[in-house]
């Protein structure tokens, strides 16, 4: 597992969920403190390409051995592709959150939600 | 309230929950890892949560025969017996395992959620009987150390001689005296090792020198249930008989344990639901308390559920109407709002191929 990060360049909502947004479009995934206190994700069911997602409501689930954990959108928006890699290969959202564990990427429908996530140094303080 | 190993579990990075009260370690690198090491190597546990209590005197057999649901007089000197703990009703308070020490003395190891209550029940059923039932949990700390290198690692680092299977020696561990049981709840070979709570951090650190992984409770929950072995709060409680918990082998009625009626008139006449083992047959995990389905109708619960690290798939237990409790009947698990595909399978769900028997 690679070790702590909070990339500058993402967005981040407070229930530990990121977002890295390029014009009307945004990808999202887990923060690095989301798939810690998890711990080994070993079952992702991904949703399905047109569901909506609305900001603060969760979107999917992801399951350690033990554990289940909603996954919250940090943003509103219907879905546009989902990484299907990650069923057969859950883990990847351990070793890379950011990038090969990323889960969907969305069409963005409230642009202006945009204004309430955090940015890296806001996420970081607010994990104390 | 903390373990004499404590310490150690936090040196290690283990992440810590509360169990029955206890600063337990859930995992240190990970619930998949610490499994795996099990199957294939060694791993130990602290579990100096569990309770014990030392029945001593002229009337100890009676005692227990009456308490306890298997035949008590069966245990030799010096071997171990596991036993339901029923009320009047049948009801399971407890599952425990009962090691005789001396000719008139036993020793119980108990659950530690249900340490308490099954102290002050066993209090109460001892009036009559020339008995002393004595809470020593604080007397040991409790190390199962299990897997296929297990027992030659434990022999070898503490320089004992494991016993057989279900048996239990007086041993002498970091020089104080010790109780090392051949038992476990892993499905895999090892031994459980009672043993001082001052002597227990330096005992942790040379099984660690030698090569053994710390499992945490997350471990020790997807072994049992792969071994199918009952946890009590989830495939066994005080609502449920011994025979719907598929335990009528460890119920020996006509030695007039308490529950024994019930029991008995459960055996006769079936009991509308019984435990039953299950896999996922495709993607899905299980989790406790989701509802069994067969269409439309919910036909169980699911008791214990979880990802299994060696079938890499999900298993659990439900209880189920009996006559869907047979395997390779076909149910749907209801996974939070999902019908998953299930199929009732035999017991023990994963069985290790360093063990021939259960």
């Amino acid at each position: 597992m690679a070790d702590a990060s909070y990339p500058e360049e993402l967005l981040y909502h407070p229930d530990h969920d990121w977002a890295q947004v390029d014009g009307e479009q945004a990808t999202f995934g887990i923060t690095w403190y989301a798939q810690d206190s998890l711990g080994e994700v070993v079952f992702y069911d991904p949703p399905e390409v047109g569901a909506k997602v609305s900001k603060d409501s969760p979107y999917a689930e992801v399951e350690s051995v033990k554990a289940v954990s909603d996954v919250i959108a940090p943003l509103s928006g219907e879905i546009v592709e989902v990484n299907e890699a990650l069923a057969d290969a859950p883990e990847r959202i351990n070793e890379d959150p950011y990038a090969g564990g990323w889960l969907i990427k969305v069409r963005l429908s409230e642009p202006g939600e945009l204004e309430s996530l955090l940015g890296a140094a806001d996420y970081v303080a607010l994990l104390g | 309230m903390r373990t004499p190993l404590y310490e150690k579990h936090v040196e290690a990075g283990a992440k810590i929950i509360d169990f029955a009260g206890w600063e337990m370690p859930v995992t240190y690198e990970g619930v998949r890892e610490e499994h795996m090491a099990v199957r294939t190597h060694a791993g130990m546990f602290d579990v100096s949560h569990m309770g014990e209590v030392e029945v001593e005197g002229h009337g100890a057999l009676a005692f227990l025969q009456r308490v306890l649901s298997n035949d008590v007089a069966a245990i030799a000197l010096g071997g171990a017996q596991y036993s339901c703990l029923c009320a009047e009703d049948g009801g399971v308070l407890d599952d425990l395992f009962a090691y005789r020490l001396g000719g008139d003395r036993y020793l119980i190891v108990t659950n530690s959620a249900n340490h308490a209550a099954d102290l002050a029940w066993l209090g109460r059923w001892s009036r009559g009987f020339d008995v002393a039932v004595r809470d020593v949990a604080d007397r040991y700390a409790m190390l199962a150390v299990q897997g296929p290198h297990a027992r030659a690692i434990a022999g070898r680092v503490l320089g004992i001689d494991p016993p057989p299977r279900m048996r239990v020696a007086a041993e002498r561990v970091g020089r104080r005296p010790a109780l090392v049981c051949g038992t476990g709840y892993t499905g895999e070979e090892g031994v459980e090792l009672l043993i001082d709570p001052e002597v227990a951090p330096a005992i942790w650190a040379e099984l660690l020198d030698a090569g053994v992984v710390p499992c945490g409770l997350g471990a020790r929950d997807t072994l049992r249930l792969e071994a199918c072995f009952h946890l009590h709060g989830n495939d066994l409680t005080p609502q449920r008989n011994p025979i719907e918990a598929g335990l009528g082998w460890c119920c020996k009625e006509a030695t007039g344990f308490v529950g024994a009626e019930a029991v008995a008139r459960a055996r006769a006449e079936g009991t509308a639901e019984r435990l039953a083992p299950f896999k996922i047959e495709g993607a899905g995990i299980p989790r406790q308390g989701n509802p069994v389905m067969l269409g439309d109708e919910e036909v169980g619960t699911v008791s214990s559920g979880s990802f299994s690290p060696s079938l890499e798939i999900g298993i659990g237990m439900a209880y189920v109407r009996s006559e869907l409790a047979e395997p390779a009947s076909e149910v749907e698990i209801d996974v939070r709002g999902k019908r998953r595909a299930a199929r009732i399978a035999s017991k023990p769900l994963y069985a290790s191929p360093s063990r021939k028997e259960r």
